[in-house]
This record gives C-alpha cells, sequence and structure tokens, in this order.
C-alpha cells in the first residue's frame, strides 16, 4: 500500500471541476484508492464521495493506493494534486 | 412596476417577459413486478441521459469554452457515480418500487447531502444532483424539456436556471436573465457574463408577468414591468447608444486615426477628474486634451493644496503612462463659482473677474498650482494650456511667473520637466492677434464654447436664444481657419477641446482647415475616430 499526504492550497478547495478531473485521474488505474480527511476515508472513484468530503484550502488529505500499479497511482494522482490543487 | 435586485452583468434590454416553467415531475411511488426489467429501464435511461449531457459539453464548449462546459462532463460522472447507481438499483431491487422514484428519492437524498454541507459553493451543488436526476426523471417519464416557445427573442425569468437547462436554450433568443434566487457566481450569472447580455438575481417577480413588456437594466439592477411610454422611449434611446457604443469599440478600438487620405490627427480626451482617466483609456484617447483642473477647487471648501493638486496631476499622468496631458489651469468665475475664494457678484460675470484674471491678480494661487503642475511633470508627459487669454502682454506675464516657479523647484531640488505652453483660444481678441500669440506658446487649444458665445454675442445661459445660437456659424469657422493658419506660421499646433470638436458633421472640415488635434469627451472617441476615417483631409 502507498500513502500521500497533501495540503490544499486552491482556495476554493476540491471543487467540482478538479474533483471530476482527478476523479477521472483515479479511474484509469485498477487498484483501490482512496482519500481520507479527518479519518473519514471515501473511494477516490467515486465523485459523490470525494466532493462529499468537502475538503477546503489548508486542510490536509491523506491519499491511499493499494494493488495493483499502486505505486504508478500515487506518483499521477500526487502531481495531480500540486499541479491543480 | 418596478422591482429591485442586483444585477449580475450590466446592460440594457428591452423585450417579453417570458417565465420559464421548470418541468417539475409529479413522480408518484408505484409497485414494480419485474425489478430486474426495470432496473434495465434505469440503465438504459441513464446511457441516454450521459448521451445527452456529451451533447450538451460539446455545445457549451463552443459556445462558453472548456472551463465553463466542465460542469456537463461532471454531471456525467455523477450519474457514473457508483454510490449513485448503487443507491437506485438497490432501492429499486429490494423495495420493488418503479424506476422515476428511485432515482427522485436517490436525488433527494445525495442533495440534501449538499444542501447541509458548511461551504457555500458545496450548497450549490445540490442543484447539480437535482438536475441530474431530473433528466433521468425526465427520459424515463418520455417528457421533453425545454422552454422558449415562439419566436420573439425574450427576458428570460426563473427561480433559478441550471447549466443544462441554460446550455439547451437558444441563446440568440434570450435578452437577459432575471431569476428570483441565484448568486453572483451562480451557473446563470456566468453565463450572462459569457454572452455578454445583462442579467438580474434576486428579483422577485410575479408568475403572471409572463408575456408583459419588461425592461431589465443591469446598471441599476431592475426590472421594470410594462414600463410607460416615456420610461420606454428613455430605455430605447440608452439601448441604442450602448448598442452603437459597443459596435464603435468592436470595430475601431486599437485602430488609428487616419484619413482615407492618410493624414493622421490626435485624438484626445477631456476630463474633468482623476476618475475620468479609466473612461478615457477604455474608449481609447491617444492623450488627455484637457484636463479641467477646476474639480480641485470645486470639490473642496478651502483652496486645494500644492500637495493635493500635486497627488492629482501625477496620478493622471502616471495612469496615462508618456500619454500626452494638457492640464488647463484654473477656470472659475463666470458659471462656476466658489464660495472660498469670496468674489463679489457681477453684473456680467461671463465678461468678468475669471479664469486667467483671477490668476494673474492673485498670483498666490497661480504659483501654487503651477508648482504641483511642474513637480507632477517629472511623471509624465504634462503641457499646461491657460485660458482666457486676450493679450500677448498676458502670456508674457504667464511665461514671467513660470519662470520663479522653475527657478525656485530648482533651488530646491525638486525634479520637473519643461511643459509645452499653450493657451486657449476662446475670446475673438485671442483670434485676431493669434499670429502674435503663436510666437509664445508652443500650442492653441481652441474653446469653441466661450468662443461662440463671445462671438455671436450669445448669452450661453440664456434659453430664450437657443434657437439663434448656430454653433456651425459661418464667422466661427472662418476663425477656426484664421487660428489654423496662423498657428502654422510659427510652428503652433492647433487643437480644438470645445463641444465642436465632438460634432461630426464638421470633423472633415476641421481636417480640411489642418487641424491638429480633437480632444472630445471620452464617450465620443471612437464615434469622431469613425468621422476621422472617413474624411478626406485634401
Amino acid at each position: 500500500m502507498k500513502e500521500f499526504k497533501y495540503v490544499i492550497k486552491d482556495e476554493q478547495g476540491i471543487h467540482a471541476r478538479p474533483a471530476g478531473l482527478f476523479i477521472k485521474e483515479a479511474a484509469a488505474f485498477p487498484c483501490s484508492i482512496t482519500i481520507a480527511k479527518n479519518g473519514k476515508e471515501v473511494d477516490a472513484k467515486r465523485i459523490f464521495g470525494v466532493m462529499g468530503l468537502g475538503v477546503k484550502c489548508g486542510e490536509e488529505i491523506v491519499l491511499k493506493a493499494d494493488g495493483e500499479r499502486e505505486e504508478e497511482a500515487i506518483e499521477k494522482l500526487s502531481a495531480f494534486l500540486e499541479a491543480n490543487l | 412596476m418596478l422591482l429591485e435586485g442586483k444585477s449580475v452583468f450590466g446592460g440594457i434590454a428591452i423585450g417579453r417577459l417570458s417565465v420559464y416553467n421548470k418541468k417539475e415531475h409529479q413522480v408518484k411511488r408505484s409497485k414494480v413486478a419485474d425489478a430486474a426489467a426495470e432496473i434495465a429501464r434505469f440503465t438504459t435511461a441513464r446511457e441516454t441521459a450521459k448521451e445527452q449531457l456529451a451533447g450538451l459539453y460539446e455545445k457549451a464548449v463552443k459556445e462558453v469554452g472548456e472551463a465553463g462546459a466542465m460542469i456537463f462532463e461532471v454531471h456525467q460522472m455523477m450519474l457514473d457515480d457508483l454510490d449513485y447507481v448503487e443507491s437506485v438499483t438497490n432501492m429499486i431491487g429490494t423495495q420493488q418500487v418503479n424506476a422515476e422514484f428511485a432515482v427522485a428519492t436517490t436525488g433527494d437524498n445525495f442533495s440534501s447531502m449538499f444542501a447541509a454541507m458548511d461551504d457555500d459553493y458545496m450548497r450549490e451543488r445540490a442543484a447539480d444532483v437535482k438536475d441530474i436526476s431530473n433528466r433521468v426523471i425526465s427520459i424515463l417519464l418520455g417528457a421533453e424539456s425545454g422552454a422558449l416557445s415562439g419566436e420573439e427573442p425574450v427576458i428570460l425569468l426563473a427561480d433559478d436556471l441550471a447549466p443544462s437547462e441554460t446550455v439547451q436554450l437558444d441563446k440568440s433568443r434570450v435578452l437577459s436573465f432575471v431569476t428570483r434566487l441565484g448568486s453572483t457566481n451562480s451557473h446563470t450569472a456566468i453565463l450572462a457574463r459569457t454572452m455578454n447580455i445583462p442579467a438580474l438575481i434576486g428579483i422577485d417577480f410575479a408568475e403572471d408577468v409572463d408575456g408583459k413588456l419588461g425592461i431589465v437594466d443591469g446598471y441599476t439592477g431592475t426590472l421594470i414591468v410594462e414600463p410607460d411610454e416615456t420610461t420606454l422611449a428613455d430605455y430605447r434611446e440608452k439601448k441604442a447608444a450602448e448598442e452603437e457604443k459597443k459596435r464603435l469599440l468592436q470595430e475601431l478600438k486599437g485602430k488609428e486615426n487616419i484619413t482615407l487620405d492618410g493624414k493622421k490627427i490626435n485624438l484626445y480626451a477631456n476630463i474633468g477628474g482623476v476618475a475620468d482617466v479609466a473612461g478615457a483609456l477604455a474608449n481609447d484617447a491617444g492623450g488627455i486634451g484637457l484636463f479641467r483642473s477646476e474639480f480641485l477647487y470645486l470639490e473642496s471648501n478651502d483652496y486645494p493644496t500644492e500637495e493635493a493638486q500635486f497627488a492629482a496631476y501625477k496620478t493622471v499622468a502616471e495612469n496615462m503612462a508618456g500619454k500626452k496631458v494638457i492640464i488647463r489651469t484654473l477656470d472659475i468665475g463666470a458659471d462656476k463659482q466658489v464660495d472660498y475664494f469670496g468674489m463679489e457678484k457681477e453684473e456680467n460675470p461671463a465678461m468678468g473677474y475669471r479664469a486667467i484674471r483671477i490668476c494673474l491678480d492673485r498670483t498666490e494661487i497661480f504659483k501654487t498650482q503651477l508648482r504641483a503642475i511642474y513637480r507632477a511633470s517629472y511623471y509624465g508627459t504634462i503641457s499646461i494650456m491657460f485660458p482666457m487669454i486676450i493679450s500677448v502682454a498676458e502670456v508674457k506675464r504667464i511665461k514671467e511667473i513660470i519662470a520663479e516657479v522653475k527657478a525656485e523647484l530648482s533651488k530646491q531640488g525638486i525634479p520637473y520637466k519643461d511643459c509645452e505652453i499653450g493657451i486657449m483660444i476662446e475670446t475673438p481678441a485671442a483670434v485676431m492677434i493669434s499670429d502674435l500669440l503663436a510666437k509664445e506658446v508652443d500650442f492653441f487649444s481652441v474653446g469653441t464654447n466661450d468662443l461662440t458665445q463671445y462671438t455671436l454675442a450669445i448669452d450661453r445661459q440664456n434659453p430664450k436664444l437657443d434657437a439663434i445660437y448656430d454653433s456651425h456659424h459661418e464667422a466661427i469657422l472662418r476663425m477656426l481657419r484664421l487660428v489654423v493658419e496662423n498657428g502654422h506660421k510659427e510652428n503652433c499646433w492647433v487643437g480644438i477641446c470645445g463641444e465642436l470638436g465632438a460634432d461630426t458633421s464638421l470633423t472633415e472640415t476641421f481636417l480640411q482647415m489642418g487641424v491638429d488635434e480633437l480632444s472630445v469627451a471620452p464617450s465620443m472617441i471612437l464615434k469622431v475616430r469613425e468621422a476621422i476615417r472617413n474624411s478626406r483631409a485634401e
């Protein structure tokens, strides 16, 4: 299992557009991927779950990937977070 | 009837009001015998909905760009969301309910999740969930969505409009959006800004306004229902002026002020204060041809200090970024009175103690202003012009005072630049001796309003004389011609900063006379540019 911690820098937090793009990226991997905030964990491939976390600017999220191509998934998604959020 | 709300985009729209009829579906719960077949119905409807959204995405990309269209991709993802799909299929499977009911209930549950979040943005997403659910339900029910009937463009009124609703609208038929709810960041507001049409939010309209004539004023944030004739005529005029302005901006912004036969002239703006600079720049002014410095004196309760004046002149010079700024020194008296100057009441103020006459009499006031102007000259390209000149002696005296001011500044080590010196030609006397005056100055700027008043002996303030006040009087045109000729003989350029300068029926005449510069109200610049570009100088 691979993990990555990230503090959101986008002023609007994880709003609909980046959430949509993020989910598209996540869905491309076969492994299970989750995002957690304050201990609440959701499937990173489900848009309602991700948007439902209501992640705001300055909050920390924990990204976890478990299974096939987990390393690649974390690498790609962490790069996405850094570039977009 | 006047309704007040908040404007999210300026502009004026006049047209029939059309209340958007949301297809609020009456979803009834019913029991189904074959749950598997019902789930299949849902799956097919969901696929159809996604196809529709893909189509809307393509349409929106063309209309509002990729970022604005992204919402439809998000909607597709929402329909793909396993939590959402599983909720619907579980409900059908376990409760044996119809797909419409399962979708409506799921939609309600998910949207209340968003509605409960402590974030304005996320709360607004509740509408997105409702929107996708309604789409699926419409498909299941075989209902048609859509709003506009008829052919005539309308002002569209609604509670609020979802992105899927706005994108499906035939935009060429929407003059304006008016909503009861919504925020300045709602989809409707963003769309209105993209489409460049006026939009209002927070307007509490009654349903029975449908079909009535209305006016949207996007500047004041008001909706006028069934306006009276006067109001309507007034707004038609405003609207026409607005459209003309838009057209001019589109066609002429960034273009040169050049005649058909290749002569270029300077087209500057008249401004009455620091705040007008934005308008001058927005309308593409090549410089400021008349900066009326009176506002500094009229707005205050005592003589404005050198510092206050310096700050104002410097701001304008800096904002114009090196483009010419012609400051006219104090021009009060006559119709512009200032209490603290303590001036006596005059029988005939237009011919009285005013403008340069005050300055040359009370030189301490004049010197304060000149010091402020020279100090500001360091920060841009400033020219100075003097009003109400009637003699060479006056100009010589002004130049002496300027020399004193400059000497003082040099002595104090305060930086300044040399400024072009010019005079207003607004008395018949100045016209007649313009050959002599031209030897003394760098430029002339003709103030046609006063020049006409003095030449025709018609008091500008007397409305009874309006009928005989002829701004195109041959006497004035001959004077202009004489001033240009005399000016050019001494390498003195000649401009017009009075109202006549903006009279496009004379633009070609001015060009043929050899006028070098026209300075007009910011809103007239592009109109005059158009006239220049359609004129011949020879």
